[in-house]
């Protein structure tokens, strides 16, 4: 009998805090697996996020820093510039990449820094108990939105994969989703894709995940995938945005 | 014969892998783990195929698949 | 090595590099875009990493990068500059994170103007950022002592893991003073310093044993242990207060009826002030903090002579040094401030005329 499954290697051995049915625990698991096919675990960081994921460092088994919010990019960026033989990358949720960090995600994405940037998209702020997010829908209850959200007054959700899209510098941007199997292991794929590129010094690699939160949005793990397939990935459309390892610029 | 294990200490009852699994063998398991979760287990482990589609849902690394 | 004569701004950037200091992030802003200037241009030719951020904000953060992965790393920026990035100081300092940061200061509050002024001394020893910690503040008042601390600064980083801020303003700055620079660290050397906090900092594992992951943080939910952390780290600044105070005396004398305190250049203008007053038959004395933290109480108590009528504080702001004179005399003699702000910088002949008032 062989073991085909199994808790990767670069994770630590403690339980992750995060809700039942949260998603976070996948896109953990699918960056260590591709840490771990690709060997990259001895020269490994990364840096973690104000947010749900703010204890990341103690479930990798690789040196990590936490950052102040929004900031990871740039505190990436010092650390692939003071050591660029370890492999970086950042986990950011949508409050910390596209609120408080936007400047710094563009501005590390325009210097086209050899980082992998992982973001988890799921609508909401999670850690501080469900407030809007930048990529709250149209009409979403928050608890900061109450009634709705208001595009009339407060606008519209941001598509980072679009956005960062307009830069030149970027290698790589894949929009993915974790609502089924078959979406996780096309995620696998992407996410396995940025690491080996970043492995290469490639380039900027950028990964959007939308993901769901069940605990804020008041909807049960396995309903919360249907929701998020209904409601989320018509605007926040799943591909490819840049690959100029295939060309697609 | 291939099979699936659910690490108790790890699972947190989420469901995701009891909604997943194409052959529709695992369940609440009855007990309680330490954090009072009525963690996931497979009941009809003969009927398994190893297909693995639990371990790729599974948010908490909690499953082992052998084949 | 011959003396050279330089601008402040580029003499402490140069320092800066000779002294092992490989990274530099910044942003520009008046009145100390010649030290970024000078480091674009020189960065690469030493093989280091130079980026203008996209903000201050940004800067300290990739600082905060570079040095939790154990290097020497440098910011600059003035007043307004260093209220943005008090957030990174206060997560520097409770990570523990060498780093070096420059203040050329700026008249203020608010964007203010782009004149010296000394406004930032509470925010710099007093905080700036939240939480408790202390930045060691070193205060230059010649553009050779501006160089002169860039190296003693990463030394004072390194030793006790500590962000270390040097408090200059425009006007060192802007001035070109003849400078003799220390030795410059050979590769070999930086490799060498480059190793030096490899048991705590982002570190390429396959040098080492098998060895638990490291951690740059400074986050502890655990009350407990987080008491503990900043009882530890506070251990630390007590070994500095005993070990690391610095400041001068000048003409300090059991004859003096006047005892000025003061920082920075405002301190040559005293100084300039009290020559001429002991030509007068006065004599004045002066104490110069050159660590502003940790702060010489003690030694501004025992400088205070038989003599001494009163204590006379100068500086360019509204009054902030002078609540740490206050305390140092402990009410043993009335204190006195005299101070401009807006950018403008008193005059020896302003000064002199203040002291003699005195007599």
């Amino acid at each position: 009998m062989e073991v085909i499954a199994t808790r990767p290697k670069s994770l630590t051995k403690l339980p992750f805090t995060y809700c039942p049915g949260c998603q976070h625990g996948v896109a953990h698991r699918l960056i260590a697996e591709s840490i771990d096919e690709l060997g990259m675990q001895n020269n490994m960081t990364g840096v973690a996020p104000v947010g749900c994921s703010v204890f990341a460092y103690k479930f990798f088994d690789f040196d990590m820093a936490e950052a102040a919010h929004g900031r990871a990019p740039a505190v990436a960026t010092g650390m692939k510039r003071a050591r660029p033989e370890m492999h970086v990358f950042t986990y950011q949720g949508d409050g910390d990449l596209a609120a408080i960090g936007t400047a710094e995600i563009v501005h590390a994405a325009n210097r086209g820094e050899k980082i992998s940037v992982f973001f988890v998209n799921n609508a909401i702020y999670g850690m501080t108990g469900g407030q809007m997010a930048p990529t709250t829908l149209p009409g979403m209850k928050t608890s900061t939105s109450p009634y709705g959200r208001n595009v009339d007054d407060i606008g519209y959700p941001i598509r980072m994969c679009e956005l960062l899209a307009t830069l030149v510098a970027p290698y790589y941007i894949e929009r993915v989703s974790l609502l089924s199997p078959q979406e996780i292991i096309k995620a696998k794929k992407a996410v396995l894709k940025a690491l080996t590129y970043n492995k290469e010094g490639k380039g900027f690699t950028f990964i959007e995940f939308v993901s769901t939160c069940p605990t804020n949005w008041g909807v049960d793990p396995v309903k919360s995938r249907d929701w998020a397939r209904e409601n989320m990935l018509p605007f926040f459309k799943a591909g490819v945005y840049r690959d100029k390892g295939e060309g697609v610029e | 014969m291939p099979k699936m294990t659910v690490d108790p200490n790890y699972c947190k009852g989420c469901g995701l892998c009891v909604a997943t699994c194409p052959k529709k063998i695992i369940r609440f398991s009855e007990e309680i783990n330490a954090k009072g979760y009525h963690y996931a287990e497979c009941y009809k482990q003969e009927e398994c195929i190893a297909c693995k589609m639990c371990y790729v849902v599974c948010p908490d690394c909690a499953i082992t698949v052998e084949k | 090595m011959a003396k050279i004569l330089m601008k402040g701004n580029e003499a402490v950037a140069e320092a800066a590099i000779r002294a092992g200091c490989r990274l530099y992030f910044a942003y520009p802003i008046t009145p100390q875009s010649e030290l970024i200037e000078y480091m674009a241009k020189m960065m690469p030719k030493v093989g280091g990493t130079f980026i203008q951020a996209e903000s201050e904000v940004a800067a300290i953060n990739m600082v905060y990068g570079a040095g939790g992965a154990g290097k020497r790393v440098m910011t600059s920026s003035s007043s307004p500059g260093i209220s943005l990035k008090q957030e990174g100081i206060s997560y520097i300092a409770g990570a523990q994170i060498p780093a070096v940061i420059i203040n050329v200061q700026r008249g203020g509050p608010g964007l203010g103007d782009i004149q010296p002024g000394q406004a930032d001394y509470f925010q710099a020893v007093k905080g700036g950022g939240h939480g408790d910690y202390h930045l060691i503040v070193l205060a230059p008042s010649s553009v050779q002592e501006f160089a002169d601390m860039a190296a003693d600064a990463f030394d004072l980083a390194d030793k006790y893991r500590n962000p270390v801020l040097i408090l200059g303003d425009g006007m060192l700055g802007q001035m070109m003073e003849p400078v003799e620079f220390k030795h410059a660290k050979t590769d070999e050397e930086i490799a060498k310093l480059g190793l030096q906090h490899k048991d705590w900092c982002i570190f390429p594992k396959k040098d080492e044993n098998d060895r638990h992951h490291h951690e740059i943080n400074s986050l502890e939910l655990d009350p407990s242990v987080l008491e503990k952390h900043v009882l530890n780290i506070y251990s630390k600044y007590a070994e500095i207060e005993k070990k690391e105070i610095r400041y001068e005396q000048y003409n300090v004398s059991p004859d003096n009826e006047v005892l000025c305190v003061s920082f920075g250049t405002a301190s040559r203008i005293v100084k300039s002030a009290i020559d001429d007053l002991k030509a007068k038959g006065k004599s004045v004395g002066l104490i110069r903090p050159i660590t502003l933290w940790p702060y010489p109480y003690e030694q501004i108590a025992q400088a205070i002579g038989p003599r001494v009528k009163k204590v006379y504080v100068l500086e360019l702001n509204m009054g902030q040094m002078i609540d740490d004179v206050k305390v140092a005399v402990c009410g043993k003699v009335p204190v006195e401030f005299y101070g401009r702000v807006g950018g403008i910088v008193f005059t020896p002949a302003e000064v002199e005329q203040k002291l003699e008032e005195s007599f």
